[in-house]
């Protein structure tokens, strides 16, 4: 028996889990059209590839990862691209990104594949095989996969695989170790060859004994991993409470893991490395669990793309949903409209109902009953966090440890006062991000303003100083003897050349036709405008 | 009565002598208030305050002969921030002062003749062209001072507010009634 | 729009409030027993006047009314000022020390939350200072007395302020053990002949030591249902018995045992309902070990050495001031960061 830790706190919501496992992952049919944003990932967007009218196979990459942190996008099925455009995202600001709507043309006509032994390929291939597989944390944190299996300077002495899935409503990670748990450890033997870790601990919480017994059978004959059954404590499935549950280790914010020496995945992305390494598959699609207000809650292998309306409607939603939430309730974020479609981040979507998810009643003050503090995972003072948001006190916030929240909303589920504490936090956050990046952007604004001031200063002192040479050079050549005509001669060659020079700018000689006609081009615009600025000015 | 007045100028003169130490031990170079000022300051260098730039209204403020109330794109937040740190009281901005959305420049490529008038009025070098060859303006180095319009002959240039987009976006500060109905 | 987390534990302020007075129950109980039932008219117009100040202020203050007095704040002051404060004593003095608990100590300072000082303390000590006299005539238990007013005749000396020509106030009411202890003490008796006293039962006063196993009995009931915490009144009933052993021990003639202490006046009360009142005392764990321990350190200074009787209002108030010191200088470490401070 091995020795679990215990970290401070947690709450225990009630996790309606059972309805949405009675039937096994279903796969939809296609849907009418998939609109894939090109950033659903931690770090910087990916480059669209594709131009509206393109015909694109199923897997192939339409979004090239950028340098730096970034991953790929990858069309989900076969079909034309119609549009290259802004569209709301699935995003609790409800803002336009950057998609590509793909209408499917039905064939499911995949792009080239080819098979890899994972147990032979060179470990940078494999991280090279992610990043262009578009493999993100599947948990919710959608981080690229092939980064965190960058070993730092620190040796990775135990990779966790988290499939405690604390959150209430879902279950797309129960059931997929259900039904797919040899690829699960499959994929955990190739995190722990690439990282040279000595052993796997998959975490799974003890409420979901069908998923321990397949995952254990799983991996029976691996000496070095092993299924260990947590308790069932929100937020028991965060990384950070995760490995404190199985390692003791407690990293705190600002810290990587792999510096404690842990490295913690979702087991639906350890799912998805397989795949990808073994099969050339990139993420097109992940498991969703459709729950909440719908006849049929259940799992389906949605396809990454599908709008929320057409996958809530396989599930049979029912007419009083108020709105969908993407995620769990306890930190989930409620969706701009139901035309959004599911990204790499969505592992569950709830159909909400006043009736399900009645409206938070007014918040009262807080009275610093603490209830908070007593379930905080992080052992934070929500109570002092909450004052100094709510005063918009930011450097005090931070003093207080704001960045260590892991916003899992213990504090606003427990708080008898109803108050909206991790909006505060969010809040306070998010002001505190603007502030540095405003800060930053003045620093650079002084740093040029000074530099130019310094620039003109030397212009100013240069000018005077070729000034007073140049008067200096005239004087003492008038008082030189005159030069021989040999020397004349050579002076005036000289002068000859770089006025000719001077002349003619490097850049507009040699021209190509083209290029001329493009410069008469641009020159008859500049007339015309001028002209027309001046007609303007007259009138 | 001597022993005292000695004990007393005794003490006077041990305790000049460690303020006098103190003061060339512990001597801060250049006028520290000018750059906290500076550093509270948006550093935009637009000369809505009167001033030619950011550093000579902080250097203003700090020997009295200018409000704090003159620097519109620092906001009422700048307000309140050099009220805080020179311990006065707040105050709003005039009139003819108020501040607008955060922008940055943009030049209509088509228009622009090449003048370099705006290069020679951006204070922060954020505008790049050549005599005769079309300007263009460095969005993420733009501080919005507004300074390259009045230079402009053909105006050309427009200031875009920056809209909300996915990666600038904030929370919002949680706003709910007391009670349901008012 | 709506922000996560989208479910909510069924819990309220309001519920809290209720429990905290379902808490009461048992020492009001007790105290109806031993006192007769005009408790229960003191209760009753300290809740009135609560709840009509507390619409008052709040509309005053221009706050929405109903969800304020739906919290049930101001009905737990009112409750614990009725039970603070002698039972038999005209109907002003109630009045004047609840509107002062709900104007002064509470909406001044911003009502629910906002209040550094405990209401109802602050309702005692202001009472205490002005009106002495009516402060030190508590009833006589009902099995000692020899002259009975009755319950109309209570009535009419709280509303009428007038007595039965044969009787004095003297006469039906008597002061507090710890008031007879600290007068006795002072004119030379022994503490064994002090306890001797009819008005002495086998802990402390006779009868209020009950009332005192009633605010135990309730306390252990909210700490059961983790509405307060363990801290509060451990630190503070085990520094009070702590210090009242040590003094007792030093020289028990003059210093009463630690369980005199623990179950006369409003230790059991404060340890349970007073002090562990979450607006006035600190969030942090270890701040509250150390601000029940002040507490009960300055009870007992003010009980023995002081000039008032009973502490336990003073040393709350003066607590209630370090507050946010205490709680600054006891943050405790956060996730991940033990470590490096070790």
């Amino acid at each position: 028996m091995t020795q679990l830790y215990h970290f401070h706190g947690g709450v225990h919501p009630p996790t309606h889990k059972n309805q949405s496992t009675r039937s096994p992952i279903a796969t939809p049919p296609l849907p009418s059209k998939l609109v894939i944003p090109f950033h659903q990932h931690v770090g910087s967007m990916a480059k669209p590839l594709v131009q509206a009218g393109d015909y694109v196979f199923k897997g192939q990459l339409i979004g090239m990862p950028e340098d730096g942190l970034s991953s790929a996008i990858h069309a989900s099925t076969s079909g034309t691209i119609t549009e290259i455009g802004m569209q709301v995202v699935a995003h609790a600001s409800g803002l336009p990104d950057l998609c590509a709507t793909l209408i499917p043309d039905g064939n499911e006509a995949w792009i080239e594949r080819e098979r890899h032994n994972p147990i032979t390929l060179p470990i940078d291939e494999i991280r090279h095989i992610l990043r262009l597989a578009g493999i993100v944390g599947l948990g919710g944190a959608v981080f690229p996969s092939d980064a965190k299996l960058r070993g730092g300077k620190h040796h990775v002495r135990t990779i966790v695989l988290n499939g405690a899935e604390c959150e209430p409503y879902i279950t797309c990670d129960d059931m997929l170790m259900r039904q797919r748990a040899r690829d699960i450890v499959r994929g955990g033997d190739i995190i722990r060859r690439v990282l040279g870790a000595d052993e796997v601990l998959i975490g799974i919480e003890d409420n979901k004994p069908q998923a321990i017994a397949m995952m254990q059978e799983a991996c029976v004959d691996r000496s070095s991993m092993r299924v260990i059954a947590v308790p069932t404590l929100y937020p028991g499935g965060g990384a950070k409470q995760l490995i404190r549950v199985l390692t003791g280790i407690e990293v705190a914010a600002g810290v990587r893991s792999t510096d404690k020496g842990v490295q913690c995945f979702n087991v639906a992305t350890a799912y998805s490395i397989y795949r990808a390494v073994a099969f050339s598959e990139p993420l097109l699609s992940r498991i969703v669990t459709v729950t909440g207000n719908v006849q049929k809650p259940q799992n389906f292998e949605v396809l990454i793309g599908t709008p929320v309306d057409e996958l809530v409607a396989w599930a049979g939603g029912k007419p009083d949903t108020t709105h969908h939430i993407m995620g769990g309730p306890m930190m989930g974020v409620a969706l701009p409209n139901d035309q959004v479609s599911v990204v790499k981040a969505c592992n569950c979507i709830i159909a909400a109902s006043d009736a399900l998810f009645p409206p938070a009643p007014p918040a009262m003050p807080c009275i610093r009953c603490t209830r908070c503090a007593e379930v905080c995972p992080q052992e934070l003072q929500p109570q002092d966090l909450y004052w100094f948001a709510k005063s918009k006190n930011f450097g005090k916030a931070q003093e207080f440890h704001l960045f260590d929240c892991i916003e899992c909303g213990a504090c606003s589920y427990v708080c008898p006062s109803h108050i909206p504490l991790v909006q505060y936090y969010r809040f306070a956050k998010s002001e505190i991000w603007a502030r540095d990046n405003d800060k930053k952007a003045a620093d650079q604004a002084r740093e040029r303003h000074e530099f130019r001031e310094y620039r003109i200063e030397r212009e100013k002192q240069e000018k005077a100083d070729k000034l007073a040479a140049k008067e200096k050079a005239a004087l003492a050549a008038k008082q030189a003897a005159p030069v021989s005509d040999d020397a004349q001669q050579k002076i005036q060659a000289a002068m000859a050349l770089a006025k000719q020079q001077a002349i003619t700018p490097k850049n507009v000689s040699d021209l190509t036709p083209q290029q001329q006609a493009e410069i008469a081009d641009i020159e008859a615009r500049r007339a015309n405008s001028q002209a027309r600025a001046q007609s303007d000015a007259g009138t | 009565m001597i022993s005292a007045l000695l004990v007393m100028a005794g003490i006077a003169i041990v305790l000049g002598a460690v303020l006098g130490y103190a003061a060339i031990k512990f001597r801060v170079e250049g006028n520290p208030l000018v750059d906290k000022i500076d550093a509270v300051l948006p550093q935009t260098q637009c000369g809505q305050c009167g001033f030619p730039g950011c550093k000579p209204y902080a250097t203003a403020i700090a020997a009295e002969e200018a409000d704090i109330n003159c620097c519109p794109p620092g906001g009422e937040e700048g307000i309140r921030k050099l009220a805080e740190l020179l311990n006065k009281e707040f105050k709003p901005f005039g009139d003819n002062a108020k501040p607008k959305p955060k922008s940055v420049a943009y030049i209509d490529e088509n228009t622009c003749i090449g003048c370099t008038l705006c290069i020679q009025a951006c204070p922060v070098d954020a505008i790049v062209g050549a005599a005769k060859q079309m300007h263009t303006i460095i969005a993420a180095d733009c501080t919005g001072c507004e300074l390259c319009l009045a230079p402009c002959p053909v105006d050309c240039i427009a200031m875009n507010p920056i809209e909300e987009t996915l990666s600038v976006w904030k929370w919002k500060y949680p706003v709910y009634a007391l009670s349901p109905t008012p | 729009m709506f922000y996560s987390p989208f479910i909510r534990k069924p819990i309220s302020v309001s519920q809290i409030m209720l429990r905290v007075m379902l808490a009461l129950i048992p020492a009001i109980g007790a105290y109806l027993y031993y006192f007769g039932p005009i408790i229960l008219v003191s209760l009753t117009l300290a809740s009135i006047t609560a709840v009509a100040t507390e619409a008052a202020m709040l509309k005053l203050r221009k706050r929405p009314v109903a969800p304020f007095l739906q919290d049930n704040s101001a009905l737990l002051t009112a409750w614990l000022i009725a039970l603070s404060i002698p039972a038999l004593a005209p109907w002003w003095l109630v009045v004047v020390g609840t509107v002062f608990a709900i104007v002064i100590a509470k909406q001044l300072y911003g009502g629910l939350g906002n209040n550094p000082f405990n209401p109802a303390m602050i309702a005692y000590a202001v009472l205490i200072i002005s009106f002495p006299t009516h402060m030190t005539h508590w009833l006589t238990p009902a099995m000692l007395v020899h002259a009975d007013l009755g319950f109309a005749g209570q009535l009419a000396y709280m509303f009428g302020d007038v007595l039965p020509q044969n009787m004095t106030l003297d006469a039906v009411t008597m002061a507090t053990p710890l008031d007879t202890l600290k007068t006795q003490l002072h004119l030379g008796t022994a503490i064994s002949s002090i306890f001797g006293q009819p008005i002495f039962g086998a802990l402390a006063g006779h009868g209020s030591e009950m009332v005192a196993v009633g605010f135990l009995v309730g306390g252990v009931y909210l700490w059961a249902t983790s509405i307060i915490s363990w801290h509060l009144p451990v630190a503070y009933l085990g520094t009070l018995f702590m210090i009242a052993s040590i003094f007792n021990a030093i020289d028990p003639a003059h210093y009463a045992p630690p369980l005199f202490h623990l179950f006369s006046g409003a230790a059991m009360m404060g340890a349970f309902f007073i002090l562990t009142d979450p607006v006035t005392s600190p969030t942090t764990h270890k701040g509250k070990l150390i601000f029940a321990a002040g507490a009960a350190f300055l009870t007992y200074v003010i009980r023995v050495f002081g000039g008032f009787p009973d502490g336990m209002a003073f040393a709350t108030l003066l607590m209630n001031i370090c507050v946010p010191l205490i709680d600054l200088y006891t943050q405790p470490k956060v996730f991940g960061k033990k470590e490096q401070a070790r």
